[in-house]
């Protein structure tokens, strides 16, 4: 996977996480993987179709998540109750739009789909086709991680298939 | 969240309505507190564009605050479809994917400005402020500032 389409997602990562949480946050990891998505806490998955397609999983400690959620919010949460979940979504969908908006303004097209809360048994089927680039990012409140897994599309398909809207 | 001057309705000094269209509960949430900071009241809420589209016909807002990428019904085609009903409705489109492309259409079909998320309140709060202004008219030149980069 090439760095340049990895770039904007840890660029969007990074200023929508230090806003949102009003602190640093600074890259602590890359992997890659090819087994099987094992989650580390809250996760939402969010695919995406066009020239390049594939998707992205935001996967958060569960006090970091909880931290989020406060901070949008603007109340004290509690890391079990389920606006922490939709908390994690809405923030893979500023995380990930901000970045396609990037790509898209350097002439890739995308349709974006909405986030999704990712279970157990999502986790299983996610990985075991495609090889994915790990980020790991360090927070006052906890590790998050961008799960990253996408390829170009052949010329002819694009060509056919490419809508630009999200 | 720092208090604000409340905007009101210009005909009758009365609050602002809104109708807030976003598939997230929690995005939701939060813009409904940013607009009741502002002053206003939430007429309805939706969580699709074709919600949104029998939501604004019954609540008749102010304003509709729109997300893009959404279920059913995505919010684009939502503002070409209440727009062509309701030429008067005034509807600021609400998105993490801010690409020229999708604000040029959103602004075609009579969307009438655009803000990124995440959304900060004084940069909401200039642009509603704008809006309801007489001189919120479609297509305008300052569309592009609510985008973050």
């Amino acid at each position: 996977m090439k760095m340049d389409l990895i770039q904007p997602f840890i660029g969007s990562l990074d200023a929508v996480l230090a806003e949102m949480m009003n602190a640093p946050v600074a890259i602590a990891d890359l992997t890659m993987e090819e087994e099987g998505y094992r989650k580390k806490g809250l996760a939402a998955v969010v695919a995406f179709k066009g020239q390049i397609e594939g998707r992205i999983i935001l996967d958060m400690e569960p006090r970091a998540a909880a931290k989020v959620a406060e901070c949008m919010a603007g109340v004290e949460v509690n890391p079990s109750e389920s606006i922490v979940r939709e908390a994690v979504c809405e923030l893979a969908n500023m995380v990930i739009g901000n970045a396609v908006t990037l790509l898209n303004d350097r002439g890739f097209q995308f349709r974006v789909y909405p986030p999704e809360l990712l279970t157990e048994d999502q986790c299983a089927k996610i990985g075991s086709d495609s090889e994915a680039t790990v980020l790991s990012f360090d927070t006052p409140a906890g590790a998050v991680h961008l799960n990253i897994s996408m390829r170009y599309r052949s010329r002819r398909s694009n060509e056919r298939s490419t809508v630009a809207v999200g | 969240m720092k208090p604000f001057e409340p905007l009101a309705r210009k005909r009758d000094g009365q609050p602002v309505r809104y109708l807030i269209v976003d598939d997230s509960v929690f995005a939701r949430k939060s813009l409904a507190k940013m607009v009741e900071n502002f002053g206003g009241q939430v007429a309805g809420e939706a969580g699709d564009g074709l919600t949104a589209i029998t939501e604004y016909a019954r609540t008749q807002p102010d304003i509709v605050l729109m997300d893009i990428t959404m279920p059913q019904m995505e919010g684009i085609e939502a503002v070409e479809r209440i727009v062509q009903e309701h030429p008067e409705a005034r509807v600021v489109m609400v998105s993490s994917v801010g690409y020229q492309e999708n604000i040029l259409a959103a602004l075609q079909k009579g969307a009438r400005h655009f803000v990124q998320k995440p959304v900060k309140p004084e940069v909401l709060y200039e642009i509603l402020r704008y809006v309801l202004s007489d001189e919120g008219v479609p297509a305008a030149a300052g569309a592009f500032d609510g985008r973050t980069r």
